[in-house]
């Protein structure tokens, strides 16, 4: 559920994020927010949740998937606990940070 | 029948080719389908960059250093690519999504396209959302 979860956050939000911010924003294809614009907006109780829900469960849809790709795609079924620890301690990890970035926020 | 019978533990081996590490090469299908799932990878590098931006806005002085960090052309390519990924998982997974989840309304089968469209007017939706919390300042 978290998996499928993540999939379906990912692909509803990041998109068009990614382009705002990834591209257009720095690119000054269209004008970025200013600082307090952005100030209010990532303040907002409802942003904050939405943002952190979205953070956790797309790091787990990714680590998971990651962690399956490198088992079939490589075959590398001896290093399965390793590669384990790494892919769900890295989305442990992201997730307890964005968890305190965004507990501060506002 | 004097003694009790004696089992060796032979066992014929049972027959496994190997699979060669770089068997998704060989075949389109298996390639996209490698590339589909290492679209994870960009999702999390996005996760990643959002975590930097929110600290960046939350942190006295470092916005503006953000801004053009974030206008880098290795950034800019890296995002580039990463917005090309997202979207083949985006578009990839609301495909799959009729095949996936069965609706069914009042007894009868909902038909695959309107949950697929459903999808993508949800995906439309919470971009135009986005769009329009952050330019319509």
């Amino acid at each position: 559920m978290l998996f499928s979860g993540g999939g379906v956050l990912a692909a509803l939000f990041i998109p068009m994020l990614l382009f705002l911010f990834g591209l257009a924003f720095p690119l000054g294809l269209l004008p970025a927010p200013s600082h307090q614009h952005l100030l209010v907006v990532l303040s907002h109780p409802l942003t904050r949740a939405v943002l952190f829900l979205l953070c956790t469960t797309a790091l787990f849809h990714g680590a998971h998937r990651f962690r399956y790709t490198l088992y079939d795609g490589l075959q590398i079924k001896h290093l399965n606990e390793l590669i384990s620890l790494l892919c769900y301690g890295g989305a442990i990890v992201g997730t307890v940070v964005a968890g305190y970035l965004f507990w501060r926020a506002g | 029948m004097k003694d009790k019978p004696v089992y060796s533990e032979f066992h014929p081996r049972w027959y496994r080719p190997r699979m060669s590490t770089y068997w998704w090469v060989k075949r389109w299908s298996h390639l996209a389908f490698i590339l589909r799932e290492l679209s994870s990878l960009f999702i999390v590098w996005f996760v990643v960059y959002l975590l930097l931006m929110v600290r960046a806005v939350f942190g006295t002085n470092r916005y503006q250093e953000f801004f053009e960090w974030s206008a880098k052309p290795v950034i800019l390519v890296v995002n580039f690519v990463s917005l090309a990924f997202v979207l083949f998982h985006a578009i990839t997974w609301f495909n799959l999504a009729p095949k996936a989840m069965v609706v069914r309304l009042g007894g009868k089968r909902v038909p695959g396209s309107w949950i697929g469209a459903s999808n993508y007017l949800a995906w439309a939706v919470v971009s135009a959302l986005i769009a329009v919390l952050l330019l319509g300042a």
